[in-house]
């Protein structure tokens, strides 16, 4: 199904809206003072969480489009995926910024003693070169290789969940983690759909051959 | 933020006691609007617990026993709660305690004593002169305040009992009622919370059993009717709504220790040289002052109470930690 130019720029005018509420009501609390006793940890722990609801939502779309045939939803993918980074990068200057107040030395030390921070860290690095390359002129420019190297998502969930997991496992709160990281699995099997039905189309073609050739 | 179970909201609204219907209603209120905002990334604002609904503790100010620290926004110290029994989010306890019934309510002590005791409320007011202490609270998760307690040193109430030579440690136990306490539903923990101290810990002039906290009784979230505070032990230790006291020959198992035993030791102090694997301890985050322009401050060594020291003389605190 295709959609008309005119709609298309306006789903995409409301997907940018939307994405970028969270940052701004963040703001706006923060402004206004509204963010609880620990408006620090709450927003380390907001811009964590929308980049984690970011990345499986870039994830999720490929897999949609391939499953309801609405091709038009590739066009909110690169969106998506930017504020996966924006997030992320929001995630870390909060980190940098209210937790450790740039001093670069407890930083290290901080990030040594707590590995799971380590493990976000070695994610936000992965989702740069991605962000960088995400411009259409990249994408020609790297032709076949730009997909293979967005393939790095998929090393960046499973960072991005083992953060989240690693880091709630300190007070057994596993709720929230378990459920991404049921999400983040079931948008990486769905990936296997494709190469395991070539898979096996691939073998049946065999034994027809063979068969063929037996005779 | 991600998940909000709205049936937590709906036994508040039927199981309000008369004295509590304001407050309940309020809480379950903010409750709805709780669940139905952090959808959007909005949370409730602090709730204003009105200090002035609650029943008033008078108490005679020990200025020996409190620190010079600015104290917290009651505010801030009512909101901001570790309180699994209500729910592992730091707001549930102030959203949820209120179906705790902090009064009829008696306190068990026994064990390895002469003179076993069950103990109501009054009784416990009554056994020694109240007191108001300013003490810090640190909690393991890198955060701080100082808190306006009223109590008096859980020393009285161990001589009462007059322990036997075999007492060598104190169990405390929280109450673990599923119909008051919604979080006991969950297996986050083994229930009920345990914590235990050993005995020259328990009898040290800090370890206060207590009752009140900014001139009132303690507010259900803040572990009422009657709770422990260690002031120099992470705040886990400082187990909240006890209904039982024991005196023990082995060391008490403890809720966080059997939980995760290389995270949570036995004995907790607050030591800003022995890192816990997912907070760093050397500093905190005092609520309400540490905040987006100034640098979170050191951590002191049992928590700024040196007079403990000698408590561990001999003793590897990275071993015993």
């Amino acid at each position: 199904m295709t959609l008309s130019a005119v709609r298309l720029t306006l789903i995409k005018r409301a997907v940018f809206v939307s994405a970028l509420s969270p940052l701004i009501i963040y703001l706006w609390r923060a402004v206004g003072d509204a963010l609880g006793a620990n408006p620090i940890e709450a927003l380390i722990r907001g811009s964590g969480d929308w980049t984690l609801y970011f990345l499986t939502l870039t994830m999720s779309i490929t897999p949609l489009r391939r499953f309801t045939g609405q091709n038009w939803l590739q066009a909110l993918r690169r969106m998506l995926g930017l504020f996966t980074f924006l997030y992320a990068c929001l995630h870390l200057t909060t980190f940098v910024w209210f937790d450790h107040f740039f001093d670069l030395d407890e930083i290290l030390r901080d990030v040594w003693k707590r590995p799971f921070i380590a493990i976000g860290f070695t994610a936000f690095l992965l989702l740069i070169p991605l962000a960088i390359t995400s411009t259409h002129a990249m994408q020609r420019r790297l032709g076949r290789y730009w997909s293979q190297l967005h393939r790095v998502v998929y090393a960046v969930a499973l960072l991005a969940m083992t953060h989240f997991w690693w880091m709630r496992a300190g007070k057994q709160n596993f709720a929230e983690p378990i459920v991404i990281g049921v999400i983040i699995t079931i948008l990486l099997a769905a990936r296997l759909i494709g190469p395991i039905q070539r898979w096996i189309q691939a073998r049946k073609d065999l034994v027809l051959a063979r068969d063929v050739e037996s005779r | 933020m991600l998940i909000k179970i709205p049936r937590r909201n709906e036994p508040l609204a039927s199981e309000i006691t008369p004295r509590e219907i304001a407050l309940s209603r309020r809480g379950f209120l903010q409750g709805l609007a709780a669940s139905s905002l952090a959808a959007a990334g909005w949370s409730a604002p602090a709730i204003a617990t009105e200090s002035s609904t609650r029943q008033r503790l008078p108490a005679q100010r020990n200025a020996k026993y409190s620190a010079t620290d600015k104290p917290t926004a009651y505010a801030d110290a009512t909101t901001y709660n570790n309180f699994y029994e209500f729910g592992t989010d730091k707001g549930d306890p102030a959203l949820y305690a209120g179906s705790l019934k902090p009064r009829p309510w008696t306190v068990r002590v026994d064990g390895e004593v002469k003179k076993p005791l069950t103990l109501d409320i009054d009784a416990l007011l009554k056994l020694a002169p109240l007191e108001e202490r300013l003490y810090r609270l640190r909690c393991v998760e890198g955060w701080s305040m100082a808190i306006p307690w009223i109590g008096f040193p859980l020393a009285e109430l161990i001589r009462k009992v007059e322990p036997t030579g075999n007492a060598k440690y104190v169990e405390f136990t929280t109450l673990a009622d599923r119909a008051q306490m919604p979080g006991v539903r969950s297996r986050v923990l083994e229930w009920p919370y345990t914590e235990g101290l050993r005995i020259d810990e328990a009898n040290h002039p800090l370890t206060l059993l207590t009752l009140g906290m900014y001139g009132q009784v303690l507010p259900n979230q803040n572990g009422a009717p009657v709770r422990i505070i260690v002031p120099w032990k992470y705040g886990f230790k400082s187990a909240k709504s006890l209904v039982r006291i024991r005196f023990t020959e082995v060391q008490p198992r403890t809720s966080w220790n059997l939980a995760a035993p290389d995270e949570y030791g036995f004995y907790s102090n607050v030591n800003p040289e022995v890192d816990h694997p997912r907070w760093s301890q050397a500093s905190e985050r005092r609520i309400g002052e540490d905040g987006f322009f100034t640098k979170k401050r050191k951590t002191l060594m049992f928590n700024g109470y040196p007079e403990v020291a000698s408590l561990y003389s001999g003793m590897d605190l990275r071993k015993f930690y």
